[in-house]
């Protein structure tokens, strides 16, 4: 992509998603975590944008930015005693020393490697205009079954949230 | 100069180590899904740059297989962060604490 718009974008988009990760790391208050969080999360779904990806980008922003949030705020204000301490556990130099290796491993292999890359006229026969009529397509066509387990996952998460949480009367 | 699959893939693994950085160093169990969250999407990421510059997936009828692996990713991050903050709510109304390094019940 040599456009000079979707240049810019993927550096601009990039740096505030990267920043806002940094952030939910630094942030001293959950809630304030979590706004980092969601910053990440729609940078991220702008880089989706940018990858033609129309229908991922906006189901991103419903879902991530939207819903899980609400969830997670949800889930601190009930547990008001446990305090919004956003601090740092037992583990502390060893995740930073995993994260930065992973990061630097992914960071090599994907500058190192030749990568089977299309280009050119190949390249621009992946501007789709719009994604969702062929998601939807594939999902109740060769991913059907895929699709029914989805479901049938997202009942089971339904039920054994609410069992879990449900205050018990019997005992 | 051009934007190409290693520069999304790096943006990709850079957003994934934070992520793992942030769930194993973080004390608080929300704090940890937030890391989570964040690598689920690193993962995203990197799906739809391969199904937009990789050659080696251009499969003529069906351009969007990777899309439709993220819709099932989000699906499957939706249903795990409802499990998971159910979870920290019943701890909490246990043992009043989401203190990961005090909740050491199966501790032998």
């Amino acid at each position: 992509m040599e456009s000079l718009g979707i240049i810019v974008a993927f550096y601009l988009l990039s740096a505030i998603a990267v920043g806002g990760a940094i952030g939910v790391f630094l942030a001293s208050d959950l809630i304030r975590a979590l706004a980092f969080l969601v910053l990440s999360f729609i940078a991220t779904a702008g880089l989706f944008l940018t990858l033609s990806g129309d229908f991922i980008a906006i189901a991103q922003i419903l879902i991530y930015a939207g819903a899980i949030p609400v969830l997670i705020v949800f889930a601190v204000m009930l547990a008001p005693l446990a305090g919004r301490n956003n601090g740092n556990g037992l583990y502390l130099v060893p995740g930073l020393a995993l994260g930065a290796a992973v990061a630097v491993t992914v960071a090599f292999v994907a500058v190192d490697v030749e990568w089977n890359e299309l280009s050119g006229a190949l390249l621009a026969e992946r501007d789709f205009a719009t994604t969702a009529g062929a998601i939807g397509d594939a999902l109740v066509g060769r991913y059907v079954l895929a699709f029914e387990i989805a479901s049938v996952l997202l009942l089971a998460a339904l039920i054994g949230a609410i069992v879990l949480v449900r205050e018990d009367e019997a005992t | 100069m051009t934007v190409d699959l290693a520069h999304y893939l790096t943006v990709s693994g850079l957003l994934f180590g934070v992520g793992i950085s942030i769930a194993l160093a973080k004390r608080n169990a929300i704090a940890v899904l937030m890391g989570i969250e964040l690598m689920l999407n690193a993962v995203n990421l990197s799906f739809l740059s391969f199904s937009r510059f990789s050659g080696a997936f251009a499969i003529k009828d069906n351009p969007l297989d990777g899309h439709v692996f993220v819709v099932f990713v989000l699906t499957v991050a939706a249903a795990e962060a409802a499990v998971a903050l159910a979870l920290s709510v019943l701890i909490y109304r246990r043992r009043e604490t989401v203190d990961l390094d005090r909740i050491n019940l199966l501790r032998w």
